[in-house]
């Protein structure tokens, strides 16, 4: 047999040898990503098409029960609930990246534009809530919504709420406490693009009388394209599966499909829906992920 | 000299005041005197002194750091292994590929589907063994999984932008493959490696969706007892506790952020 040699970093060795120090070095590290994540994943997606016995056990019958139950037929006929929480899912998912992409791009305008000295004084402080730990920044809107303080009077005096009460749990405090936990998330890769940003593209765009919509349109977003869709997905596809903040914010009254599946995993005990459930989220992420990547092309051409 | 709309500067305050007033609301609660709703009733650290005659407070505190510790030293070990393995051998582009989505697997899937995986998982391995029954050796387990990927991706970026001179150097130099991955080749990735293992550290601490999926009675961590006792209703001494755990995040965070800059 013909061995082949070559040179690999200033080594004269074999293909065959260099491939098995190689595996040496992968197995670890590769043999517990399969062990622990990869088959995992491939018995939650065996698992969604088993049964829930009486006692919340696992029965190994396999069918399509569950996926009908996520699409609404159950044993009263069809509804919707289910399907109303995934689309609310996506829906708020939806939302909280969008303002969270309108307020980015001030934030990271104000911040580029700071002497250097400074400047990285601002962006620690937009990387420290990044880092906090989201129960705690979830539930500190507590304190901003309790009925004592002036945002819950506010919305008392204006008939919104009944005085005395506070302003969670709701949609509204769901949405805000979504924003304030995502918007490091697009804040973040956003700034590296405005900081490399060519003004005098700008200027350009300025000095022929563009109006401001097309010099943002134009000028400014095809620039700043690239970080800008980094954090929509570092924010999407999070956000579908959060459930720290509905649950804490939003109550019995705004559930989204991470309480569905947290609640399928926790009080109800049924491991076989909530792998189903779980399918459908991975669904809807591998879609964004197909929608991001097919964009992020058209980018490229844009730019 | 550019100037910026008197609106962004307006916005970008907003936005700030958005981030940090609940924060500082927690803040600034964690030192007052009253013990029922959200009146100033005069300052006092009572609280933070009570968080350390409470129990079940530092039995958290204890899992939490012992949670850390261990899966952020097995994940930079692997983490590291894997990276040298991926970008220093010849891999044909198919396995490549493969690799790459194996690893890009934990940071693009909401951790959600991850920790309901691994439940799934652990309940099948309870048939086999008494030792995957929720407690704190499943959340190793689950921590490390995700901590992996983080470490070898920022890894693997300071083995490219390292390029291969200085290896090609010690090998002609007759360096033997021993050697050379001890005395070239680790200490220059050592930065990538500190990065890395900061990186998954902070991540544990943070992590709350896969603690909350593996944990059991007794394995209690920080994160998940402010969730327990948030939920039976918000009290000061909870305050001081999460204020404590604010500042060792911005003692992390501005540590590693020098760290990485000095680099």
């Amino acid at each position: 047999m013909k061995r082949k040699m070559l040179v690999w970093y200033g080594e004269l060795t074999t293909t065959r040898s260099l491939i098995k120090r190689g595996l040496l070095f992968l197995s670890p590290g590769m043999l517990w990503l399969l062990a622990f994540l990869v088959l995992p994943g491939l018995v939650l997606v065996v698992v969604s098409f088993a049964s829930r016995g009486a006692y919340g056990e696992l029965v190994w019958e396999f069918n399509l029960e569950n996926y009908k139950r996520l699409a609404g037929f159950g044993i009263f006929g069809w509804s919707a609930d289910y399907l109303v929480i995934v689309w609310r899912s996506v829906w708020v998912a939806l939302v909280t990246t969008v303002l969270s992409v309108v307020l980015s791009y001030p934030l990271c305008f104000f911040i580029a534009r700071r002497p250097e000295r400074t400047r990285y004084l601002w962006l620690t402080m937009v990387i420290i809530p990044f880092w906090t730990n989201m129960v705690i920044r979830t539930y500190a809107w507590f304190l901003i919504l309790a009925p004592e303080l002036p945002f819950a009077r506010l919305a008392a005096m204006l008939g919104l709420v009944s005085p005395g009460s506070p302003l969670y749990p709701s949609a509204f405090a769901v949405y805000l406490g979504m924003v304030s936990m995502f918007l490091p998330f697009v804040a973040l890769p956003l700034y590296s693009s405005v900081e490399r940003l060519d003004w005098e593209l700008v200027e350009a765009a300025q000095d022929l009388y563009a109006s401001r919509l097309r010099v943002f349109t134009q000028a400014i977003l095809p620039q700043t394209l690239p970080g800008l869709s980094v954090g929509v997905i570092l924010t999407f596809v999070p956000a579908m599966g959060m459930f720290v903040v509905p649950d804490l914010l939003g109550g019995a009254k705004y559930m989204l499909v991470g309480n569905l599946i947290q609640q399928q995993f926790g009080a109800s005990r049924d491991w076989a829906f909530g792998a189903a459930i779980s399918m459908g989220l991975m669904v809807l992420t591998m879609f964004s992920l197909y929608l991001y990547r097919r964009k992020s092309k058209g980018a490229e051409v844009l730019v | 000299m550019r100037r910026t709309h008197p609106l962004v500067t307006i916005l970008a305050m907003f936005t700030m005041a958005f981030l940090y007033l609940p924060l500082m609301a927690v803040a600034v609660f964690s030192v007052n005197a009253t013990k029922y709703g959200l009146v100033w009733r005069g300052f006092t650290l009572d609280w933070y002194l009570k968080l350390f005659h409470n129990e079940v407070i530092l039995n958290a505190a204890w899992n939490t750091l012992v949670l850390a510790v261990v899966s952020t030293i097995v994940s930079t070990i692997l983490g590291t292994v894997l990276a040298i393995g991926m970008d220093r051998f010849p891999w044909s582009k198919r396995v490549n590929t493969f690799l790459d989505m194996v690893l890009h697997l934990p940071v693009v899937i909401p951790d959600i589907i991850l920790a309901a995986a691994l439940v799934v998982a652990f309940g099948l391995l309870r048939m086999v063994s008494s030792m995957f029954e929720p407690g704190l050796l499943n959340m190793i387990i689950g921590h490390i999984t995700f901590q992996i990927a983080f470490v070898a991706l920022v890894v693997r970026s300071r083995l490219v932008s390292l390029g291969q001179e200085i290896e090609e150097a010690a090998r002609d130099l007759f360096a033997s493959t021993g050697y050379l991955l001890r005395r070239v080749t680790l200490p220059l990735l050592l930065p990538g490696i500190v990065a890395g293992g900061m990186l998954a550290f902070t991540l544990s601490l943070d992590d709350f969706v896969i603690s909350f999926f593996t944990a059991g009675p007794e394995s209690v961590t920080l994160p998940l007892y402010i969730f327990a006792a948030v939920r039976r209703g918000v009290t000061p001494q909870i305050h001081a506790l999460s204020t404590l755990v604010l500042l060792i995040t911005v003692i992390l965070v501005v540590g590693t952020e020098r760290f990485s800059r000095r680099r």
